[in-house]
């Protein structure tokens, strides 16, 4: 990594440098009217090479999947397959565009329409929309499309969405931005839903239950279909929320266990980048139950011809124009070079990943769940007194390693949430796991070596609670 | 190891309770402010409101998590403890004290033999440690 901390693009301008030299106006000018002019800006004024450079640089300090292991929970930090990127730039899929209209962009229709079936296909849904811009946006459409459901049957006095407090960190979030009340479920001892819980809160007050699974212990949920049974027996629906669909993709489809709806993350398991690289999708499925709720428009085809269609009782649209087209192209892509043995063997290597790096580092690290895990587990950071999560995380940067998620799930206390992914070789596992365990000798033998970390890179440990306190986030020089 | 005020009673959801005249005070305990880590920010009710036991009180956000803060008892908030605006650290050096969140009037006497007393929460505590 290049360790000269980099300045601010401001503080690199130099007044009247300029990047392009503009040729001499053949028209008459017009000064900018005064009302619009903006001095106070300060616009930095900067040489093409000093812009190069600046950015190059910046490029260099970045952390991303292409240059180290980056085993973050629930993230599914896998490999993007650079097939994906060579077919997302050829010309016709770059150069169109939403407003060419149907009969011009068949091609991109077609490719979409079977997008929606393969995806459909994997998670035993019937229909689908490829619109939401990110994870949580699926989710949001997917209560939407619960709360439309339950308005139509005359239930709108149903708005409460029980969410397992295993459950991924933005259900209640989506709940309370479609305007209903998240209630919380406690986990049994096994890590699965407390069943008990369950029943003594389902009344005809509840909209349905957002079900992460595997949960965010990396635990199966091995009740599903008895839970979303209790659920739909009490007139609720039943979310299924599918940032882990990596352990579960060819083997088992959520739609068949008792899913109303479901959102997928084309940016996880399906390898589009993500983490600051590119934009998300989380389009949602749905069954038979849900399916006219989809947010719309879809693409429907007949006679070999594609056209956008809405769902009969659509929630409407989620998001301009289509999508995110490019990152549909690059998934479509990755679905296709896998193939339905491929995909199974993506489930299955996450899996076998995640158990095999779970096993050695089981043998230094305390872990909540020490059984199976599916696609990631839970360790706990405390290896040493007075030392926290945060602190070998911190640490694990000086190793070359990003970070695994920290404190979270809430309900394991100082939780490193690793998720290691199919694309990982063994060496690069047996590495992290050495590493893990030299942490937790030097947590012991040099404590300060984590307290004080990270030491390799341009800026060190940052104070926390200032930055969350007294964030400064604009220049102000 | 966590320290308990044996003057308070406790949720097992860590919140602490204590009377003091004809208000009860009310914070979180020493075992919830090491858990949660540094505390950035604390937000509570205004004077006057009533709430019910196991309403949220407020919530308390630190460098790890956010976390709701529950009634232990049912009642009207008497005062609450404005220096935590500028200062949410006091919650982690002084738990029992400086950093205490709300008083209140409390209006069901009995709730209070409902509560853990400091015995019993220390043991349900340190079933998480």
């Amino acid at each position: 990594m290049n360790l000269i901390p980099e300045p601010l693009v401001y503080e690199l301008s130099s007044p009247g440098r300029v990047g392009v030299a503009m040729p001499d106006c053949d028209v008459p000018g017009t000064p900018i009217p005064a009302v619009f002019a903006r001095p106070e800006l300060k616009l930095p004024e900067i040489d093409e090479l000093t812009a190069v450079r600046h950015f190059t640089r910046l490029s260099q300090k970045n952390f991303s999947i292409d240059t180290q292991f980056y085993p973050l929970g629930s993230c599914t930090m896998k490999y993007n397959p650079k097939v994906n990127e060579a077919a997302a730039s050829f010309p016709g899929w770059l150069h169109t565009h939403p407003l060419v209209g149907d009969g011009y962009s068949q091609g991109a229709l077609e490719l979409m329409w079977k997008l929606q079936r393969v995806l459909a296909e994997i998670g035993g849904f019937q229909a689908v929309s490829l619109q939401p811009a990110a994870g949580a946006h699926g989710e949001l459409s997917g209560v939407f499309m619960i709360r439309a459901c339950q308005i139509a049957r005359g239930q709108s006095g149903r708005t409460r969405i029980l969410i397992p407090d295993s459950a991924h960190g933005t259900n209640p979030a989506s709940c309370a931005m479609a305007g209903m009340e998240a209630v919380t479920i406690p986990s049994a001892p096994d890590g699965g839903v407390d069943l008990d819980a369950l029943k003594a809160v389902l009344d005809d007050s509840v909209a349905g239950i957002m079900l992460t699974n595997p949960n965010t212990l990396g635990l199966f949920e091995r009740n599903i279909e008895k839970i979303a049974a209790m659920v739909h027996e009490a007139g609720g629906l039943v979310y299924g929320d599918g940032a882990n669909l990596n352990a579960l993709a060819g083997i088992l489809k959520p739609g068949s266990v008792g899913i109303d709806v479901m959102h997928y993350n084309l940016h996880k398991t399906f390898s589009t980048p993500h983490g600051g690289g590119g934009p998300g999708v989380g389009i949602v499925a749905a069954g038979s139950t849900l399916k006219d709720y989809l947010p719309g428009p879809i693409v429907a085809e007949k006679d070999g011809t594609y056209s956008f269609v809405r769902p009969s009782a659509s929630i409407g649209r989620m998001k301009l124009f289509n999508g995110n087209f490019g990152v549909l192209v690059r998934a479509y892509t990755y679905i296709r070079m896998l193939g339905a043995e491929g995909l199974r063997r993506m489930a299955e290597n996450a899996v076998l990943n995640a158990n095999y790096l779970r096993v050695l580092v089981e043998k230094t690290w305390k872990l909540k769940y020490p059984r199976i895990c599916m696609h990631e587990f839970v360790a706990m950071g405390d290896v040493a007194p007075g030392v926290r999560t945060l602190d070998v995380a911190k640490r694990l940067i000086d190793c070359g390693f990003h970070p695994p998620t920290i404190y979270f799930p809430l309900i394991v206390p100082e939780a490193l949430m690793i998720e290691p992914t199919e694309t990982e070789s063994k060496e690069t596992l047996d590495a992290f796991a050495a590493t893990l365990a030299t942490i937790a000798r030097e947590a012991v033998e040099h404590p300060e070596l984590l307290a004080q970390a990270p030491h390799v890179t341009p800026i060190g440990r940052l104070d926390e609670v200032a930055a969350a306190r007294c964030p400064v986030l604009c220049y102000r020089g | 190891m966590s320290t308990i005020d044996k003057n308070a009673k406790y949720r097992p959801s860590h919140e602490w309770a204590r009377r003091e005249g004809n208000l009860v005070v009310i914070g979180i305990s020493d075992h919830a402010q090491h858990a949660l880590g540094d505390i950035v920010f604390v937000e509570l009710p205004e004077t006057g409101k009533v709430f019910k036991q196991g309403d949220t009180l407020g919530v308390v956000e630190s460098v790890k998590a956010a976390s709701d803060i529950y009634m232990p008892l049912s009642g009207k908030i008497a005062a609450v403890n404005g220096d935590l605006a500028g200062s949410p650290d006091l919650v982690n050096k002084d738990c029992y004290g400086s950093g205490w969140f709300v008083k209140i009037e409390a209006a069901k006497l009995p709730e209070w033999d409902g509560l853990l007393t400091p015995e019993a929460y220390e043991v349900e505590s340190g079933k998480e440690e």
